[in-house]
């Protein structure tokens, strides 16, 4: 099972390439909303590309509330 | 549909139309590419008369209250139908709020039952404001082995035998619906049967739903738009909803193919979205195929520039339309400022889309579109039933927004100071600004009140937040919607800005900056504060020591440009 630090940092990949962000843009903390100048809905589009990626299933309200990709990647593991 | 000047009530209304239209498909509820539920009207009624039953027996009285906090699914209508079977009071809240706003707003209404879904409890359970609920739970969709702290589970609370109808009358309360005051002044719209009985009239004069009409909910049914438009409304036309447990994009786009949606309500922020979803796969058509899609978009355009004819747009733009189900009808819009632009597109791809204008306070909608002609200009006309008056107009006619109707809410929950304020005379003022054109369509400006909608279609008040930022180490601030301040008659450009007031001699260091930044993280990303501004004098106040925000509003407006908010 991966690491929670593993974890992270695959989303952190996964998320510069959807966005199309260079990887080293984003840090752990940074409120996604903020750095990628995103709303609600786009940050829902993630979430198809990390289910598929960690073969889970994570209902919308996993996200609700989670505004870094630390916070995303606890929800995550907890589904591991 | 139901003749609805025969019904007294939502709930008969309701009864009726689970009887008129038993062997139509009522709801489907979709997650992903699953389909959960299917039920027809006679479903509906067998999957709600044993939980009436149960509520009966739970002691669920008439006029008391009974709180919904769901996501959109089938049993958020079946869970309201019980309730008014009973004669009880559905308390939709919304479900993106905190657990301690959830718990607030419980106590506030003083709900005796609360129906829960299972993450939403989850939270509850885990706030320190917990242990003042009073109210009798019920948990959807909890795991077997969840502990409930005392909770039923909803699927299994159920009772044999036929609940009685407990009729109510036209004036009687139907709904609370909360349009804000978390953080501080709840308000709680009461609306009564008449107000819901008298807009569904209405809208449906406008645009009729039928049998076979596919609606799909996609906006909160705790929102009076969507507990209208896709409940009440499509359910006494015998029409049937859609429901989808995951409102990510794709699937949303997936389930008008699917489910061949005739219609739809979104708001701004969800038809930007899907405009650029589209525009995307016209920009990557090769040149050819673009300049046919231009020519016969330039054709719909002019065919339907009087009145949409969605199946001659559907002959011209079969592929557009083919990725929209091929049987849309129309999009509803509102509750925020929406781009002309956008409407536009949609409208020359032969999708009409109506734009409206409406809050809780006047049981949702005022003005709509009649699309007699399209116009991306404006929130449309009064619907019929609704007068309204343009307040103090200055040179260009601009005013406030004041509206007569038989679906202006009754008063504001436990508030007969804030009821007084808002409806005087029997006229609702909406603190909009707006002004009629020649032909009868209302055009807004802006806000007289200090507040904000989103394009996601919530309303923001800067006393909701507030208390989110207390403790930061300044010597007093205040929360305000920016075009408060600097008033632009514009809508679209809407952020809330904190003004801080310093310590003597304190400066606004980028320490200061960081402390508001990670306090504005804890809020959810639609209500943050977008920008700071440092003023140097001390807040006027009260004999009580409330800030006068009006006073302090109009003396910053006065001596600061708006340039002067720093970007958060």
């Amino acid at each position: 099972m991966l690491t929670i630090n593993q974890t992270l940092e695959e989303i952190l990949t996964l998320a510069a390439a959807h966005f199309k962000v260079a990887r080293e843009k984003l840090a752990p903390d940074d409120d996604f909303f903020r750095t990628l100048g995103i709303n609600s809905l786009q940050t829902l589009e993630l979430l198809t590309r990390l289910e598929n990626h960690f073969q889970i299933e994570l209902p919308d309200y996993e996200l609700q509330g989670v505004s870094d990709f630390r916070m995303l990647a606890e929800r995550i593991q907890a589904r591991l | 549909m139901l003749n609805l000047d025969q019904y007294s009530s939502l709930g008969a209304a309701l009864r009726d139309a689970l009887d008129r239209w038993g062997d139509e498909t009522c709801l489907i509820e979709s997650d992903r590419d699953r389909e959960r539920t299917r039920l027809t009207y006679s479903d509906f009624k067998e999957l709600a008369l044993p939980l009436a039953r149960a509520l009966e027996d739970a002691e669920l009285h008439a006029s008391e209250r009974a709180a919904i906090i769901m996501t959109n699914q089938s049993k958020w209508l079946i869970s309201a139908y019980a309730i008014f079977y009973c004669g009880g009071v559905p308390v939709p809240l919304d479900y993106k709020l905190t657990a301690a706003e959830h718990l607030q707003l419980l106590a506030h209404c003083k709900a005796k039952i609360a129906i829960v879904e299972y993450y939403l409890w989850r939270a509850m359970m885990q706030s320190p404001e917990f242990k003042n609920l009073k109210a009798l739970v019920l948990v959807t969709e909890a795991p077997l082995s969840a502990d409930l702290a005392g909770a039923f589970r909803w699927e299994d609370f159920r009772r044999k035998g036929n609940p009685i109808f407990v009729p109510r009358k036209r004036e009687d309360v139907a709904c609370i619906v909360y349009s804000s005051g978390t953080g501080g002044r709840p308000k709680g719209c009461v609306l009564t049967h008449e107000n819901y009985l008298e807009q569904c009239k209405s809208l449906t004069a406008w645009y009729p739903f039928w049998p076979g009409v596919r609606y799909l909910s996609v906006l909160p049914t705790n929102h009076a738009i969507d507990f209208m438009v896709g409940f009440i409304g499509p359910f006494v036309c015998g029409a049937c909803v859609v429901h989808l447990r995951t409102l990510r994009p794709e699937f949303v786009r997936d389930a008008f193919v699917r489910y061949k949606i005739t219609h739809v309500s979104l708001v701004p922020m969800v038809l930007k979205n899907l405009e650029r979803g589209v525009r995307a796969k016209f920009e990557g058509l090769s040149a050819l195929k673009r300049l046919f899609l231009d020519y016969f978009v330039a054709l719909n355009k002019s065919f339907t520039r009087g009145s949409p004819n969605v199946k001659l747009s559907r002959w011209l733009l079969p592929q557009v339309h083919k990725a929209f189900g091929g049987e849309l009808v129309a999009i509803f819009t509102g509750g925020a400022f929406m781009e002309p632009s956008t409407l536009e597109f949609f409208y020359e791809l032969g999708i009409p889309v109506a734009n409206g204008y409406g809050l809780t306070e006047a049981g949702t909608v005022l003005t709509v579109n009649d699309l007699k002609p399209f116009r991306a200009d404006t929130v449309g006309k009064p619907l019929p039933g609704v007068e309204l008056r343009i307040l103090n107009p200055d040179s260009e006619g601009i005013g406030e927004v004041a509206a007569h109707s038989k679906t202006v809410m009754s008063h504001y929950l436990d508030d007969p100071e804030l009821t007084a304020e808002t409806i005087v005379d029997g006229w609702l003022l909406t603190g909009d600004l707006g002004r009629f054109d020649g032909k009868g369509h209302l055009q807004l400006f802006g806000r007289k009140k200090n507040m904000i909608v989103t394009e996601g279609g919530k309303n923001i008040y800067p006393e909701d937040i507030e208390s989110t930022f207390e403790g930061t180490p300044v010597k007093e601030y205040c929360i305000f919607a920016a075009n408060y301040l600097w008033p632009e008659k514009t809508l679209g450009r809407e952020i809330l800005v904190m003004v801080l007031r310093l310590e003597e001699g304190q400066e606004f260091t980028t320490t200061l900056k960081d402390e508001i930044i990670s306090r504005n993280r804890r809020l959810p990303d639609f209500k943050r504060v977008g920008g700071s501004l440092v003023w140097e004098k001390d807040f006027p106040r009260t004999a009580s020591m409330k800030i006068k925000r009006a006073m302090l509003a109009e003396e910053i407006g006065k001596s600061r440009e708006r340039t002067a908010v720093i970007e958060l």
